[in-house]
């Protein structure tokens, strides 16, 4: 009687054991969405990735989801450290390994919708240029070319990068924005308005390698011109008012 | 009764408009005179640079020892880029004075890189010391027609500011002298283009000229069409297109599209009618396919554009939008000048952007050597505090535009990524970067 009771609390003991165990693995589905996770990435995964790296270790960084070189190198050391090969790039077997040996507490569902400024996004920056650098050029081509279509803008942020190239320029973005009468933006002072996002996409995408003037340095609107030299340039092609040449 | 205080208040009025416009006339003058004296400034400064780069030149030329040639150059170098931060501040942007501004800057490359080598084991070359004398006799004509400029504007009280009205407006001012001086400088720089190009002054950069760039001319049609399917268009509306100008380097069509939800702008080589650059803009929606995806996306589009041996480089999201970097690879050596840019959009995969230019203009028939010295020999000359985690072999343009073969290093140090690439002949350093990570 003893001995049948006793088997039945270990019967019960046994298989709510077993229950837990197959409960377990359901815990695990919450980590990470399912997309491959590589350099240059942002977003809520890459909070997460750096969020399980600093647990362990890995990563020294700040927690700003993007996926900069620092998250890089932490990731391939957790790679090396676990056997795995090392690529860098967070795909399932990473992702699933990194959710096993490591805790990430999601935060409480969206706490930032209502408030999105609390936290500031972070954003990549292309190589070469800070910040304030974008903003200075975006506070020029929104000056010189608010009225211009977006590739127009473009072009202007295209102009004012490869006169930065150019020997026969100065050789810093301020040194080629504020060349005295290089720009009637800055000598009328319209630079200093405050420039909307799309002026600031403009420079990205300059920088980041798009010129659609084909390499040209001088731009001029044909109506407006004053000057007669700027006509004897070799001309490229044309966008929304301006004609860019050489 | 009226009248008198009618008269009292009016002459109140008017002495008060009076004091106000007198105070406005100052201010503007104060202003003025500060403008005037901040040009006033560049430009007594650019002479006084151009007299001492003279006169150091010179004593280049009369110093014997080698040793002392260095700082001489060094100087030489410091006071280019000192006349150039000077003519940079000076109101020249409508006059045509670019020839002198890359006269300078040439100057100071030249020196800079003499200044830089070991000139004990690597003395001036004859063909150096003839640059050399004849810049010190350019320098001279150079400086005499600013002095004289410098003594009209002082002795006549001739203004800056003129001139920057006079340019801005279009007009001639009224006093041509600074104008006229600055043009015969031009003028005479343009004269020496041509000794300097025979000795090492000559533009030394090596532009390829999209020799790359293949296959029959194709009209203007086939171009639109190729556009049109670009963007996915059946029909011809929105479009515009034209032929590039005289100044373009390479001949190509330059499409423009415009509908209410996309702009975009395309050129198509006139040569095989090939997209050189592509650019489309629209709103992005949310985010629907991964970075990782999106590289998939722009690896199928190169591969349909026909472009071989890519690989990709370089990934970075910018708002919803994917950006790659790919660079062609050849038996292993990454090239660096034939490198393709792609857009892709988060939301719904379409390609947003093409940037081919780099490509077709550099890329050729290369025949890469055997390197000289060994990956384990390269990684000597690598700073022994960096800690390499990721070495290639790669080619890269040195400082003077041209191709060479290097082993190409990414290390860490103190929690910054750089990027070192040493000759992989002479396990020279040529170039090193810090990679920056967000802000």
């Amino acid at each position: 009687m003893n001995f049948k009771r006793f088997l039945c609390v270990f019967i019960i003991i046994y298989g709510i054991g077993i229950g837990f165990q197959v409960t377990t693995p359901t815990h695990k589905v919450e980590a990470f969405s399912n997309q491959v996770i590589q350099h240059g990435a942002v977003g809520e995964d890459v909070i997460e990735l750096q969020t399980r790296l600093k647990h362990l270790g890995f990563f020294t960084g700040k927690v700003d989801g993007v996926f900069g070189w620092r998250t890089y190198w932490a990731l391939r050391n957790f790679q090396y450290e676990f056997g795995m090969k090392i690529d860098g790039i967070a795909g399932t077997s990473t992702k699933q390994k990194l959710s096993k040996a490591s805790k990430y507490d999601k935060p409480a569902q969206k706490p930032n919708t209502n408030n999105q400024n609390t936290t500031p996004a972070s954003t990549n920056t292309p190589a070469g240029y800070s910040e304030n650098d974008i903003k200075l050029l975006a506070n020029a081509v929104y000056g010189e070319s608010r009225g211009e279509p977006y590739i127009g803008q473009v072009a202007v942020a295209s102009v004012i990068l490869n006169r930065v190239e150019n020997p026969a320029f100065p050789n810093s973005i301020s040194g080629v924005i504020f060349e005295p009468l290089a720009f009637t933006a800055v000598a009328d002072g319209q630079i200093w308005l405050t420039p909307n996002d799309q002026a600031k996409k403009a420079v990205i995408d300059a920088i980041n390698g798009w010129d659609p003037t084909g390499e040209a340095i001088y731009y001029f609107n044909p109506e407006t011109a004053t000057s007669k030299w700027i006509w004897s340039r070799p001309q490229i092609k044309t966008i929304g008012k301006h004609i860019f040449c050489k | 009764m009226y009248k008198t205080i009618a008269i009292s208040l009016l002459s109140i009025a008017l002495i008060g408009v009076s004091i106000w416009g007198y105070e406005e006339h100052q201010n503007k003058r104060a202003l003025f005179v500060k403008s005037e004296n901040h040009y006033q400034k560049a430009f007594h400064e650019l002479s006084d640079h151009m007299s001492s780069l003279h006169e150091t030149i010179g004593t280049t030329l009369a110093t014997s020892s080698d040793d002392q040639l260095s700082p001489q150059m060094i100087d030489i170098w410091r006071l280019t880029s000192q006349a150039q931060g000077s003519v940079g501040s000076l109101p020249l942007g409508l006059l045509p004075f670019n020839e002198t501004e890359e006269f300078l800057n040439r100057i100071g490359e030249f020196t800079y890189q003499t200044a830089a080598r070991d000139l004990e084991k690597k003395p001036l070359t004859k063909k150096e010391e003839k640059t050399l004398k004849s810049l010190f006799k350019q320098s001279k004509e150079l400086n005499q027609e600013l002095n004289d400029v410098q003594h009209t504007v002082l002795t006549e009280n001739l203004k800056w500011v003129d001139v920057d009205q006079a340019l801005a407006d279009g007009n001639e001012p009224k006093d041509n002298t600074i104008m006229d001086g600055f043009q015969t400088v031009e003028d005479k720089v343009t004269e020496y283009q041509e000794t300097n190009t025979e000795n090492s002054l000559g533009k030394d950069v090596e532009t390829h000229k999209f020799k790359n760039v293949k296959g029959k001319p194709v009209s203007e049609n086939t171009a639109l069409k190729k556009a049109q399917n670009i963007l996915q268009e059946r029909t011809e509306k929105g479009f515009e297109i034209q032929k590039s100008g005289k100044g373009s380097d390479v001949d190509a069509y330059n499409i423009t599209y415009g509908s209410k939800q996309k702009n975009a702008h395309i050129d198509i080589s006139v040569k095989g009618g090939h997209p050189l650059s592509i650019l489309i803009d629209r709103p992005i929606h949310e985010q629907k396919i991964s970075l990782n995806k999106g590289e998939e996306i722009a690896k199928q589009f190169l591969k349909n554009e026909a472009f071989k041996n890519m690989e990709v480089f370089q990934t970075a999201q910018h708002d919803n939008v994917g950006v790659y970097s790919f660079l062609y690879n050849e038996d292993g050596v990454r090239v660096y000048s034939d490198a393709v840019d792609l857009k892709v959009a988060l939301d719904n995969g379409e390609v947003l952007g093409l940037s081919a230019r780099q490509y077709y203009m550099n890329h050729h028939d290369r025949k890469i050597k055997k390197p000289k010295i060994s990956e384990k020999e390269a990684k000597k000359k690598v700073n022994e505090d960096v800690k390499i985690e990721e070495s290639h072999k790669a080619i890269i343009d040195d400082s003077k535009g041209k191709e060479v073969l290097t082993y190409e290093f990414v290390g860490t140090m103190h929690n910054n990524t750089y990027r070192i690439f040493i000759n992989a002949n002479n396990g020279k350093e040529e170039k090193l970067e810090k990679l920056t990570d967000s802000i």
